[in-house]
Formats: structure tokens, C-alpha cells, sequence
């Protein structure tokens, strides 16, 4: 949501080009993260990871309010990155935006392969996760690998949000639906496997199509959910994710 | 004719007073040691003693509430968990906690995480990578493999490892002998025999395998209860009455002799 309106408003309010207006907001939505992680989570420390949940749901909550505030209810649509003439390709037609998302999707996921197999930064953001205070014994301050990740994951959430708004336009309550959607996706496709997500989103949209076409297009939004459910009664790990061997 | 160089030992480490708590627990009750450069000390105890506190106090994981810790007589109480690693001083946790999902080398490489910026120290870092390899050899053999894929020695061996990567001046290490095999406690033993001989890495070593600790170190100290109850040299404790009743289970022998 965030970064969809920012490059709006930098885009149509400040006329700016198009790519320095989503350049400019990533950067702001990255520093709101930092900044969300400094005032809201920081200042609690060892609190359950529920608690932080349910800040963090507050913390959308307040921030979509705000957007409303100060951009108003209105739609708004980003012109695709190259333009709305649909390309046939074997006799499918794509629009050039979905070619856009689908580059970008990719280019994010080996980055972040790239980023937590082989920097050392990421290795050391994977080590905290697996366990904060032997990762505090080796030398790394946690806290500020805890803010890196918020800034990561922040400039990955409007980066997606800037890319699909042109197809989904945008407003200060996009985003829920997506996120949970998303959610999903990474349920059926099993954790901490990228490649697994985007399975599992593909999947999730051939679900969802089938049943819009075979059951009824109503349904559309609850057939994703019904799949989460009897994934997670029934396959928890995910569909992808081999089943963990960890010696103790 | 002998030449006797006398050189001053320096005090490393000094605990003066320390006291610490977990929440209303109080875990150390005015605990104070202290460390001479290259020296072996044992801390032992019973379970729930206080030594893993005692550990995580000096490496800020949990900081004492009062007292003082000089570290080469610079205070280091109020820093952090990574600015004590900083300063010289690795801990060897307790339970083998090394980073299951990453590969052994990652493991290592993490170990020298302090080192990530500058070019001379990376060359040094390949260099004691090297040595850790020599000291177990078995890392390097299976350097590609998740870490949560080793056997409880090898698992050890890596926590070890990972510490050392650090190049610390002062180790600690927090039972390195719990549940293993005596063949490969004994190997974990002599290796930090070694590391105290050749690379005069000043050590303090928590057990509950008294026998063997007191065996390794110059020194050692009692630990009962959040409190230090005795403290001696290391032959003199291996004599004392208390703690061969309590710790070195010479008395139970002689019950069952009767
Ligand atoms: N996180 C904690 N919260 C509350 N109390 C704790 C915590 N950790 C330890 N304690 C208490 O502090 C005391 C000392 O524990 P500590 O772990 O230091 O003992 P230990 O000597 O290392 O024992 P062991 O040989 O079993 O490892 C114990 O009474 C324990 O119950
Ligand atoms: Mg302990």
C-alpha cells in the first residue's frame, strides 16, 4: 500500500519520472519500517512473538488509517512501467506489466538467495533467527540484524506493491487481501523456501481460477482460504518442504 | 647454567563482588575470581550451581546487577554480549548450540564475524580457519555439511571451533564434556591442553567431570549454590576431603566397600 501511494503521490503530485519516484519510495517505505521496528518492537524486549503479531496488525492498522488521512479513499492507478498494449506471445495475450512483475519476482528471489547463502550479513541474519544469543556470542548485534531485516523485508513489501499496483491500482487499503493471499501461498508452498512460495502462489491462482470457473466466481477468495485450512490440518511443513531431518 | 626469566604474569580477568539475579532468583551471591594470563581454571558445581550464570554474566548475556568485571582492567560490565566478543573474551556455550541450518564451514565463518571488514584480517582468518581444520580434522571433512547433520563430538568440536574463530584471548567453555563419549571427551580435553600450551590461550573451563577438569587446570574454584566455596590450586583441590566427597565420588567407593 505504502509504496504504491508514495510513488503516486511522488509520481503525480511532484511530477516526477517514473523511476525516481519509485526509487524514492522504497527508500521512505524502508525508513517507515526502520522506524516502526525502533519505536514498536525494540522497546520490547523478549516479549512472545504473538504480542509483536498483534503490534504489528496495530501498527497496519494505524498506518492505513493515516494514508486515508492524508491521501483520501480514492483509487489510484500507476501507469504500467511500459505501457498497456497486450503482447501475444503463442497466441496468449500478457500484458507488459505482467512481464514486469513476473522479471522483478525473480530478480528478488535470487537476490535474496544471493544475499542469505552467501553474504556474510545474511548469514548472520539467518543465524540470529536460529538463535539470537549464541548469535550474540560470536560477535553480531542482534538488534541491528533485527533492523535489517525490517528494512529488508519493508523495501520488498512497497517493491511489491509498486509493481503490481498498475494492474491492481491502489489505495490506502490495498494490501490485506494480498497479504493474506501471500500468506497463504508461502503456507502451501511450506516456510523458508522461495522457490516453494511461488509455487505455492501459482497453484493457489490455478485453485482459485478452477473454482471461480467450475463452483462459482463468488467463491473465489474463500477457496484460498479453505486450502490454507486443510494445509495446515493436514500438511503443516508445507507441500514442497521435505520433511525436516535434524539430528538433536 | 639456568637463566630464569622472570616476567610478571598479568591478572586478566577480575570478578570482584558480582552479584546476579533472574528476575527474584539470586543466581551469583558476590562471586569473586579471577584469571592470570595462560592459566587453566575449573569452575565445578552441581547442577544448577550458578556456573552457566557465571558465564553469562562475564559474556553480558545476562549482566550482573552488581560488582565489578575488569577484563585486562578495563571494566566491562555494562557492554554487550557482541562488544565483550569485541573485546577478547569467547564463550563456548553450553548443550553444543551451533547454527543447525547452515553448513559447518558458515559456522566458522561466523565465528569470525568481528573480522568481516578489513582485508588484512581476512587473510588471518583464513589462517586460523586452518588451524581449527588441523585441530579437527573432521570439520574440514565435512565443511560442506549442515551443522545440524553432526554427531554430538563433532557438534562439540564445531562449537569449539566457531569460538576460536574469534581469536579470543580469554575462552570460556561451558561443560565441553557433557554427554560424551569418554573417547571423545577425552580428545576435546587434550585439545584444549593444547590450545592453553601452544596458542597460550588463557582459559576458563566450566565441568561437571571434575576429575578430568582439575587433571587439565592450574587452578580451580567451587561453586555451591550461587556461591564460591572454595578455591585452590588444582592438585590441592584434587586432596581436598569436600571435594572429593562431593565431586570425585571417593567416599561413595569406600561406603560401598565397607
Ligand atoms: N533463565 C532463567 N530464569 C530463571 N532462573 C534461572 C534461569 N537460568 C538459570 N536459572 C536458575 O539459576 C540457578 C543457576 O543456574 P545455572 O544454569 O547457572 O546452573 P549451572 O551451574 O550451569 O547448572 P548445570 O550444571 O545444570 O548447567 C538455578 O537455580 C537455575 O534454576
Ligand atoms: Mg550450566
Amino acid at each position: 500500500m505504502l509504496g504504491g501511494m508514495l510513488t503516486f503521490f511522488f509520481l503525480v503530485i511532484f511530477g516526477l519520472p517514473l523511476a525516481p519516484s519509485i526509487i524514492l519510495a522504497i527508500l521512505i517505505s524502508t525508513i517507515v519500517g526502520i522506524t516502526f521496528e525502533r519505536l514498536a518492537i525494540r522497546p520490547l524486549k523478549n516479549a512472545k512473538p504473538i504480542r509483536l503479531i498483534i503490534i504489528t496488525i496495530g501498527a497496519s492498522i494505524f498506518m492505513r488509517g493515516a494514508a486515508m488521512l492524508i491521501w483520501g479513499k480514492d483509487t489510484h492507478a500507476l501507469p504500467a512501467f511500459s505501457g498497456n498494449d497486450p503482447l501475444y506471445i503463442a497466441q496468449a495475450t500478457i500484458l507488459p506489466q505482467h512481464l514486469w512483475i513476473f522479471a522483478i519476482t525473480i530478480l528478488i528471489i535470487i537476490a535474496s538467495r544471493l544475499f542469505f547463502n552467501h553474504s556474510i550479513i545474511g548469514k548472520a541474519m539467518r543465524a540470529c533467527a536460529y538463535n539470537a544469543q549464541v548469535a550474540s556470542l560470536v560477535g553480531i548485534d542482534v538488534k541491528i540484524m533485527v533492523m535489517l531485516s525490517f528494512a529488508v523485508s519493508a523495501a520488498i513489501g512497497s517493491m511489491a506493491g509498486i509493481i503490481i499496483a498498475p494492474l491492481t491500482m491502489t489505495s490506502y487499503d490495498v494490501g490485506i487481501m494480498l497479504g493474506l493471499k501471500g500468506f497463504c501461498a508461502v503456507i502451501i508452498g511450506g516456510m523458508s523456501s522461495g522457490l516453494g512460495t511461488v509455487l505455492g502462489g501459482l497453484l493457489l491462482g490455478l485453485l482459485e481460477a478452477l473454482g471461480a470457473g467450475f463452483i462459482s466466481a463468488s467463491y473465489k477468495d474463500a477457496i484460498a482460504f479453505i486450502i490454507l485450512l486443510l494445509i495446515l490440518f493436514f500438511r503443516p511443513e508445507g507441500l514442497f518442504k521435505k520433511k525436516e531431518t535434524e539430528r538433536v | 647454567m639456568a637463566i630464569f626469566i622472570s616476567r610478571k604474569l598479568k591478572t586478566m580477568l577480575k570478578i570482584k563482588n558480582i552479584n546476579t539475579y533472574y528476575g527474584q532468583v539470586h543466581a551469583l551471591k558476590n562471586v569473586s575470581l579471577h584469571l592470570t594470563e595462560g592459566e587453566i581454571v575449573t569452575l565445578i558445581g552441581a547442577n544448577g550451581a550458578g556456573k552457566t550464570t557465571l558465564l553469562n554474566s562475564l559474556s553480558g548475556i545476562v549482566p550482573s546487577r552488581s560488582g565489578q568485571i575488569l577484563f585486562n582492567d578495563t571494566p566491562i560490565n555494562d557492554l554487550y554480549a557482541h562488544q565483550i566478543v569485541k573485546m577478547g573474551i569467547s564463550q563456548v556455550p553450553e548443550g553444543r548450540q551451533v547454527f543447525k541450518p547452515l553448513s559447518v564451514e558458515d559456522n566458522l565463518e561466523l565465528g569470525a564475524y568481528l573480522y568481516n571488514r578489513k582485508r588484512a584480517d581476512k587473510t588471518e582468518t583464513k589462517k586460523t580457519g586452518e588451524m581449527v581444520y588441523g585441530l579437527f580434522p573432521i570439520l574440514k571433512e565435512r565443511r560442506k555439511q549442515l551443522a545440524g547433520t553432526l554427531s554430538g563430538g563433532e557438534l562439540q568440536m564445531l562449537s569449539i571451533g566457531r569460538a576460536l574463530m574469534a581469536r579470543p584471548k580469554l575462552l570460556l567453555l561451558d561443560e565441553p564434556s557433557m554427554g560424551l563419549a569418554p573417547m571423545v571427551a577425552q580428545e576435546i580435553f587434550q585439545v584444549i591442553g593444547n590450545l592453553s600450551r601452544e596458542k597460550k590461550t588463557t582459559i576458563l573451563l566450566v565441568e561437571q567431570n571434575a576429575r578430568a577438569a582439575l587433571k587439565l587446570a592450574n587452578r580451580g574454584y567451587v561453586l555451591e549454590t550461587g556461591r564460591l566455596i572454595l578455591e585452590g590450586t588444582a592438585a590441592s583441590l584434587l586432596e581436598n576431603k569436600e571435594v572429593q566427597r562431593a565431586y570425585l565420588g571417593k567416599d561413595k567407593k569406600e561406603i560401598w566397600e565397607r
